[in-house]
């Protein structure tokens, strides 16, 4: 294609091509400093091309192809290239990807033991992910967490973090402005800006951790905790897979030992610093 | 990578990827996933020295196809066990039926929908038996209850509610509507046992079944892995005895020129050993259908628009008579 990138996301390379030059260049540039894929060869590749033909220059309309895709999945703006890219990268890894078990979930390390955090669009994944990896812990991933099948250890796969609403100016308080990606405003999720994560994400992107804690949070309640037991766990953890089923037997084997291994509770927060505190106290009570 | 010939080396002469580079491999696995011969491939590929990404990609695309076939086994088991009680023949065809049967040409396929053949006097009851079994209608209006049922050579497609996957059952291997008119009897008669009283056709049969697929029933989306199957199929029976056979059934069913046009192009492309005498001599069409075979570039798009189109038209054209063709373009179109 005529405008293309290649880069490393964690274990997988991507490959984008793109009939403009504008996706590609917002691309490079949230993109700064990742590596290129191992050996140069791209796992995954994403083409976004017009929809009909004069759709290049008429009225620009972007459809999401590549190895993987949606017969269904609507074309978008021209100006939301960005967004398209990384929905078309993200598909690749939810339709395509059957190395890892992949959990639609954020984690982030410390000391070599990783923290899960799961929960349906709007529990607060991606900002809780965001604020942790500016508060001393490595962000790991704010949308996939991929879980080995053989070692049952969380890979990471730190693709830039899809801030919404009102996450974008909570970060944009504590992060330097050349980590964000343009905002993109009125797409089908509201208002939409990316944030690089920290170098250090970036250059430990390699180092995997064993699972230590799993948190299904939900924002915008009074503080609560409470446990939720290995069962319940599971099942809700089969729910957050796209690729559970298709994995078959080592897929349930690789959740089971998950459920069994890292300790399970529900938190509910009003807002993010709260959040945080009470994640750094279980934290806290965990390693006792 | 403007088609896809180097992946079609690649299958044939693993050593030929010994020279790609990183460029030339991410090309080559694009095209293969969009050709769905990315299986296929990594089978091939087994076993040689790789650089490191490909190999992970290659043990991935095993891994996953295994699991297709696990998968597609226990969907035929599903079925044949739905089934049991009508005491009539249930025919595995395509994929499921050479997973089930251990053949090579599984090694690597994904298999989508099952597929099944049983005797059309069945037909209503296999039908019922599957409704109450947990399958239901894809599509359930009326146009395209009727539209299967008068014109076509399978009922419309049915989806098991609780796993999720798809049945086409037919009741022979071509709509009734195009010019070969095979002996759907003698493809039952022939038909093999296999342990679990499940049968798949004979291996002429599958054969004929695969060229009748990949010529008389479509725009030709998919050829090179339908003719990939064609030429691991060829590879595993190919005996002198097999050859008259082959001859005989193709020539039985009326689909000699299909077996013969799949022969000639499997040779051209894949380099499979063939009955000169049964491939006959090369017809002028063979280099457009070629063509169109190859017509998938290094990003896995479709390219070759044109002749694309015309494949697709000559779709219709061969499956349906003029008047009726008019008849159907016209209902899709105020559908």
């Amino acid at each position: 294609m005529k405008h293309a990138i290649s880069l490393r996301i964690g274990p997988f390379g991507f490959r984008v091509g793109s009939a403009w030059p504008e996706p590609i260049i917002a691309l490079a540039h949230l993109y700064h400093g990742y590596p290129a894929p191992h050996d140069r060869v791209a796992d995954f590749s994403v083409r976004l091309e017009p929809e009909r033909p004069w759709r290049r220059w008429l009225r620009p309309s972007v459809a999401i192809r590549g190895d993987f895709m949606l017969s269904d999945a609507a074309p978008m703006a021209l100006a939301h290239g960005l967004l398209a890219a990384e929905m078309g990268m993200n598909l690749q890894m939810a339709l395509g990807q059957r190395r890892y078990l992949l959990l639609h979930a954020a984690t982030v390390e410390r000391d070599g033991r990783a923290l899960l955090l799961t929960g349906e669009s709007g529990a607060g994944k991606s900002t809780l992910a965001a604020l942790l990896g500016e508060h001393g812990w490595r962000l790991m991933g704010d949308e996939f967490a991929l879980l080995d099948l053989d070692r049952g250890l969380f890979h990471s796969f730190p693709r830039a973090i899809s801030l919404k609403n009102g996450a974008i100016a909570l970060m944009e308080a504590q992060v330097p402005a050349s980590r964000f990606g343009p905002r993109l405003e009125s797409t089908p999720k509201g208002a939409i800006r990316h944030l690089r994560p920290g170098d250090g994400a970036i250059a430990d992107m390699d180092k995997p951790a064993r699972p230590a804690m799993i948190l299904f949070p939900r924002f915008g309640f009074e503080r609560a905790v409470r446990p939720v037991l290995g069962a319940e766990a599971f099942v809700r953890l089969t729910q957050a897979s796209t690729n559970y089923v298709a994995l078959g037997e080592p897929g349930f084997m690789a959740l089971t030992g998950l459920v069994g291994q890292a300790p399970a509770r529900a938190i509910d927060y009003p807002d993010g610093e709260s959040a945080i505190a009470l994640i750094e106290q279980l934290w806290a009570e965990l390693k006792r | 990578m403007r088609d896809a010939r180097p992946l079609v080396r690649a299958l044939v002469d693993p050593v030929s990827v010994d020279r790609f580079d990183g460029a030339d491999w991410t090309a080559v696995i694009a095209c293969a996933r969009a050709e769905s011969l990315i299986g296929g491939l990594a089978h091939r590929l087994e076993g040689r020295y790789l650089p490191d990404a490909v190999a992970d990609l290659m043990a991935d695309a095993r891994r996953s196809a295994a699991q297709a076939r696990v998968h597609a086994l226990w969907e035929a088991e599903m079925a044949g066990r739905a089934l049991a009680g009508l005491n009539i023949p249930v025919i595995l065809l395509k994929g499921t039926a050479y997973a089930a049967a251990g053949l090579d040409a599984a090694d690597g396929r994904s298999i989508g929908d099952l597929d099944i053949l049983v005797p059309r006097t069945a037909l209503d009851r296999v039908e019922e038996a599957l409704l109450t079994a947990g399958w239901e209608w894809v599509k359930d209006n009326a146009y395209d209850q009727l539209y299967y049922r008068r014109w076509m050579h399978e009922l419309p497609p049915m989806i098991h509610r609780g796993r999720d996957r798809m049945i086409d059952v037919h009741h022979t291997i071509l709509p009734p509507t195009a010019r070969p008119k095979p002996d759907v009897e003698a493809l039952i008669e022939d038909s093999v046992a296999l342990a679990n009283g499940l049968r798949v056709l004979s291996p002429p049969d599958k054969i004929v079944h695969a060229a009748a697929h990949l010529f008389a029933d479509g725009d030709l989306a998919g050829g090179l892995r339908n003719l990939w199957d064609i030429d691991r199929l060829v590879r595993r029976y190919d005996a002198p005895a097999f050859r008259d056979r082959l001859a005989e059934r193709a020539r039985l069913h009326g689909l000699s020129s299909h077996v013969a046009r799949a022969l000639r192009l499997a040779r051209s492309l894949y380099e499979t050993p063939v009955d000169p005498h049964l491939a006959g001599r090369e017809r002028l069409g063979d280099g457009l259908f070629e063509r169109r075979l190859l017509a998938r570039d290094g990003w896995g798009r479709e390219c070759s628009k044109l002749l694309r189109f015309s494949f697709y038209v000559r779709s219709h054209w061969i499956r349906m008579p003029p008047l009726l063709l008019a008849r159907h373009l016209w209902n899709k179109a105020r559908a």
